[in-house]
């Protein structure tokens, strides 16, 4: 189990948004649940492409005969993450205006206070 | 019902950290050769030193028009729901 | 704010926003590039609205607006300049010239003259994060109260 910490990190992480999700009342917890969730996704999405013993993809300054002798990480799941902080950012913003406009509306951040559908 | 709902909540987490602890050892990804394609060849085919800047804008470059999609989407988004009603 | 927030906020947004034009700019030589460094302007624009109060920045909204714009255009202008070969084709790598110098194999200290398009895409990517990533805070901040009621 120590030699996958990350892995066993992140589900950690994933495990406490949705602690956070089921056991909440207020709805800026629960937006921050969902941010838990989406950090601990993106962290075993990027920590699934070590290579061991392996050094940053980057030729600047590298170490001498770096791609032969030195492994290198691979680059593919980093530029994948990179796109998932973003869209994850851009869902964050849209839930904070959601929670905005519901407090406008009905007064009240309680997720149990706001259950029926009122014109 | 306090205890269904706690042990139906183990029994995720004891599903998450078992995934997480008996999958591939860390270190050792399975299919290597389109990033070994990518390490080698982005020196002569990109000329950039970085390549995970090549990967996101040379090699994967649709990926990046769509991330930019959805970041305008979510500005555009933002302005529409909080709009002031002018009277 | 009280004076001392707003005097460490007017020492700190210059060097700020420097530090994240420099990320962007060397995307191609080290760890950094278009989506980090406009996070890091777009924080700093956010300690501005923190600062300051968002209604002394409020005709910043055409100015970001127009940016975003810029960005956006300039990133599809410059995926359409190698299409006789493919449609992201990196036209510019290896020519002399503007972003040409061909790049020796192997671990070299990097130079800021190589990369072909990967600069200026470097450069639309990054306005196109830091005015939309700076708008939604100001918009939040402008239109986020609640005595609408």
């Amino acid at each position: 189990m120590i030699g996958n910490l990350p892995f066993v990190a992140a589900m950690v992480l994933v495990a406490l948004g949705l602690w956070t999700l089921m056991t909440r009342r207020n709805l800026i917890k629960l937006v921050v649940g969902i941010v838990l969730i989406e950090n601990g996704v993106n962290l075993f999405l990027v920590s699934l492409g070590y290579v061991r013993g392996g050094i940053a993809p980057i030729y600047t300054f590298a170490p001498e005969g770096a791609p032969v002798d030195i492994p290198m990480v691979m680059p593919t799941p980093q530029a994948l993450t990179l796109t998932s902080i973003v869209i994850g950012v851009a869902t964050t913003a849209l839930l904070l205006t959601l929670a905005v406009l519901i407090h406008r509306h009905r007064g009240t951040l309680d997720v149990r206070k706001i259950r029926e559908l009122r014109g | 019902m306090r205890w269904l709902r706690i042990a139906a909540l183990l029994v995720v987490f004891g599903f998450l950290l078992g995934a997480a602890v008996w999958t591939r050892p860390f270190g050792e990804p399975r299919a290597t050769g389109m990033d070994d394609h990518f390490i080698e060849r982005s020196q002569e085919e990109v000329s950039a030193n970085n390549t995970v800047t090549a990967v996101l804008f040379d090699y994967r470059g649709f990926d990046t028009l769509g991330e930019a999609t959805v970041l305008f989407c979510a500005v555009l988004g933002v302005a529409l729901v909080l709009r002031r009603w002018s009277r | 704010m009280s004076v001392v927030v707003r005097t460490v906020a007017r020492l700190l947004l210059a060097p700020v926003a420097i530090f994240g034009a420099y990320v962007v700019m060397h995307g191609h030589v080290t760890p950094g590039g278009g989506f980090q460094g406009g996070a890091v302007i777009a924080s700093a624009i956010a300690l501005a609205v923190v600062a300051f109060g968002a209604q002394r920045l409020r005709k910043q909204k055409e100015t970001l607006s127009v940016l975003e714009d810029v960005g956006a255009t300039a990133f599809a202008v410059l995926a359409f300049l190698g299409i006789g070969v493919t449609f992201f084709y990196n036209a510019l790598a290896g020519t002399g010239g503007l972003f040409g110098q061909t790049v020796p194999i192997g671990p070299n200290p990097g130079a800021l003259n190589t990369g072909g398009l990967l600069p200026l895409m470097n450069w639309a990517v990054g306005l196109k994060v830091l005015a939309g990533l700076g708008s939604m805070v100001l918009l939040l901040g402008l239109l986020g109260g609640d005595d609408d009621r």
